[in-house]
């Protein structure tokens, strides 16, 4: 089986090989090929890999998926629910550009936002400097896997000293089944530059389908990047998502993560600080059934004065498995580091299973580095308190639940996505009998 | 309202409630004192339903029913509140969507309709001032970071909003200075109500001071050992606890 997929998806290269972006660029057809002969060596990763211990991929191996060649037809109005008021929105539905569903804001002055087909023709050289610039010490099957087949995906390129206004959100659509959705993402904000994106990953249908979608970011000196993420797959989906961002001198990276679909998720976040750079990594996870959500992060401080401040929290229900790995690293050079990592897990059944590994690699001497990790479960005494106060056990619960939850929410600034991401989060949950206006 | 007959209760082997009987009519104020570790709290649990109790005998009615079959917050909904001795935080949920959960699902029980936003507002910031309590208190996390008298003072306020006919308070006053006791005292006197029984649990006299008991009971090792109206507890507190214990060969 394992050949026999392996061989699906380079057969799925060399017969899309035509129509995908930069499909003219040797530079890009090059790239392509080491990565699918890189793809075709490895396969997906596996449990044997340290990185991958707790969680194995081999479902995604089962089943071959394709990309959609055609245009599923997906309309407006069973979108509106996924879009964040107020955001310029490019859409692409089974991993290509869908330009009736997108509103491409056009802010001038040589910045660039558009789908990377398009980029591809109008901006090889821009992309060709930075593409791949990220990841190049990393090494994943996912990576390769999306290198080699990537179908579509955006390009923001600003200015120096730019600022755009309004957020910009990539809203990935998988409509069709069995779609292998691969996007690719290139984000460069030259220094002194700022941006809020918000990406989000949706299902429309029933059948499963992948997601394998990659993101390198460039923050450079004195840029301010505001990233979200917010993924709602559907119940059979498979989900690979990697954030890959180099953070200049001065920058600042500010992400969170909200996880709550899928069949098998793994959230990937790598972030690599300069001198006196700063990142916050939020995130909130909920798994039930017999989901699988793996959140890795990895943090990087390279130089002195960097700060990162780390806040994930987990909901596993039924027999969900959830996975927290953070890595820190502090380079030997990274003194006066100051790096916070606190995970903290609410099990609400005894079925249900967290691994949590947090990684200190600590190279500096003069450093501050803390980390917390909790599990527990919803304490008795505060279902008795909202109880003796009339709400029902089961009620009390769920808000109890939602409360939990509500704290990383609770963090987001832009009212729109705070509230579209509450919607998300109810959701989820089960019923709660909380609604909206008490918020 | 309420009446308990012979109520024995242990948690794991140890017995901790050794034969209570106590008989409260409508709109009185009981007072039930006692040394540390005599029983009082565990008895305002098992009347608000709290597990991990077990009742080996005796029977609790309220109003008519068999109270001890109703789960905690069918006893909330039938009138009955306790003001906990150590109120929870709850980090996440705001005090106002407490009491707004709580008061609707008690009002639909009486088969009431809810309270739209405006009538639930006004009702709870006018309740606020019962208590001296800022509103900004109604947008906080219930009880978290809240002071000792400030947990007790919204304990009171959901009280005040929930109205119930039994309202039992677990030493409301301990851990407070004088100037919350006023407060809080001032509260639940202006509760006070032909319809609404009072249980006050308390180790000091000094409550009683600001709110005056028709009964007194002193609870010590288990047993209710003596009981009579507000002068016993200034008795008490001349002679102590050791008095009554050894009058009644407890
Ligand atoms: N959950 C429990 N497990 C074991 N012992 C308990 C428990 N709750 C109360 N007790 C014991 O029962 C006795 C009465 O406690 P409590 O009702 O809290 O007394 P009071 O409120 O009068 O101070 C004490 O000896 C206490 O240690
Ligand atoms: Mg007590």
């Amino acid at each position: 089986m394992s050949v026999q997929f392996k061989e699906h998806y380079v057969s799925q290269y060399s017969a899309l090989q035509a129509s995908l972006p930069g499909t003219g660029l040797p530079w890009l057809n090059a790239l392509r090929k080491q990565a699918l002969d890189r793809f075709s060596r490895s396969g997906f990763p596996s449990p044997r890999e340290e990185e991958w211990r707790y969680t194995n991929v081999a479902p995604i191996e089962r089943k071959l998926f394709s990309p959609f060649v055609g245009t599923a037809s997906v309309d407006s109005a069973s979108l509106a629910r996924y879009r964040v008021d107020g955001a310029a929105c490019l859409v692409f539905v089974d991993g290509q550009f869908n330009a009736a569903l997108s509103t491409v804001p056009e802010p001038g002055e040589d910045i660039v936002i558009c789908p990377m087909g398009e980029a591809m023709e109008k901006h090889p050289d821009l992309v060709e400097k930075h593409f791949g610039s990220v990841i190049q010490r990393e090494s994943s099957g996912f990576l390769s896997f999306n290198t080699a087949l990537f179908t579509d995906g955006a390009l923001v390129f600003l200015p120096e000293g730019m600022k755009i206004d309004c957020p910009l959100q990539l809203l990935y659509v998988s409509a069709s089944p069995d779609v292998l959705s691969t996007a690719r993402n290139l984000v460069v904000a030259q220094p002194g530059s700022q941006v809020e994106i918000i990406e989000s990953y949706v299902g429309l249908g029933d059948a499963g389908y992948l997601t394998a979608a990659v993101t390198e970011l460039l923050v450079a000196d004195d840029s301010y990047v505001t990233w979200s993420k917010l993924q709602s797959e559907n119940g059979r989906a498979f989900h690979f998502g990697g954030l890959y961002a180099d953070v200049g001198p001065n920058g600042r990276l500010d992400h969170s993560s909200f996880s709550f679909g899928g069949l098998l998720v793994r959230n990937e976040v790598h972030v690599d600080l300069a001198e006196a750079s700063e990142c916050s990594l939020d995130g909130l996870f909920l798994a039930t059934g017999r989901q699988h959500v793996d959140n890795h992060t990895r943090i990087g401080h390279r130089k002195p004065h960097g700060v990162s401040r780390e806040f994930y929290k987990g909901i596993l229900d039924q027999r969900a498995r959830g996975v927290f790995q953070g890595r820190v690293i502090v380079d030997q050079y990274a003194q006066k580091t100051d790096s916070e990592m606190n995970n903290r897990n609410l099990l609400l059944s005894s079925d249900a299973e967290i691994d949590i590994k947090p990684q200190l690699e600590i190279y500096a001497d003069d450093v501050k580095c803390a980390h917390g990790v909790t599990v527990g479960q919803i304490e008795d005494e505060s279902v008795f308190y909202l109880q003796s106060r009339g709400v029902d056990a089961v009620a009390a619960r769920n808000m109890l639940t939602f409360a939990f939850a509500n704290e990383m929410v609770g963090k987001i600034d832009r009212p729109a996505l705070r509230s579209l991401v509450q919607d998300e989060l109810l959701d989820a949950l089960p019923a709660t009998n909380l609604r909206k206006e008490w918020l | 309202m309420l009446s308990i007959e012979n109520l024995h209760v242990s948690v794991g082997d140890k017995q901790i409630l050794k034969g209570i009987s106590l008989n409260i009519g409508h709109g009185e104020v009981h007072a039930i004192m006692g040394p540390n570790g005599s029983g009082k709290s565990t008895l305002a649990h098992v009347l608000a339903g709290r597990d991990g109790y077990t009742v080996n005998s005796g029977t609790v009615r309220y109003n008519g029913v068999d109270l001890l079959d109703l789960a905690p917050e069918e006893r909330a909904r039938e009138g009955v509140f306790l003001a906990f001795q150590y109120p929870v935080e709850i980090p996440g949920v705001s005090n106002i969507v407490l009491l707004k959960a709580a008061l609707n699902s008690i009002r639909k029980h009486k088969g009431l309709d809810e309270l739209d936003a405006m009538d639930f507002i006004s009702l709870v910031k006018s309740k606020t001032k019962l208590v001296d309590m800022d509103e900004k208190f109604l947008y906080r996390a219930v009880n978290e970071g809240f002071s000792g008298g400030e947990k007790k003072r919204n304990e009171i306020l959901q009280m005040a909003v929930l109205e119930p006919r039994l309202a039992i308070l677990d030493e409301t006053d301990s851990g407070l200075d004088i100037d919350a006791i006023k407060i809080v005292s001032d509260g639940v006197n202006a509760l006070r109500s032909e319809d609404r029984s009072i249980v006050l649990v308390t180790h000091y006299q000094r409550l009683l001071d600001y709110i005056k008991p028709d009964f007194v009971h002193v609870l010590a090792g288990g047993r209710i050992v003596k009981s009579g109206d507000a002068s016993l507890a200034l008795e008490l507190e001349d002679r102590g606890y050791g008095w009554v214990q050894q009058h009644a060969g407890a």
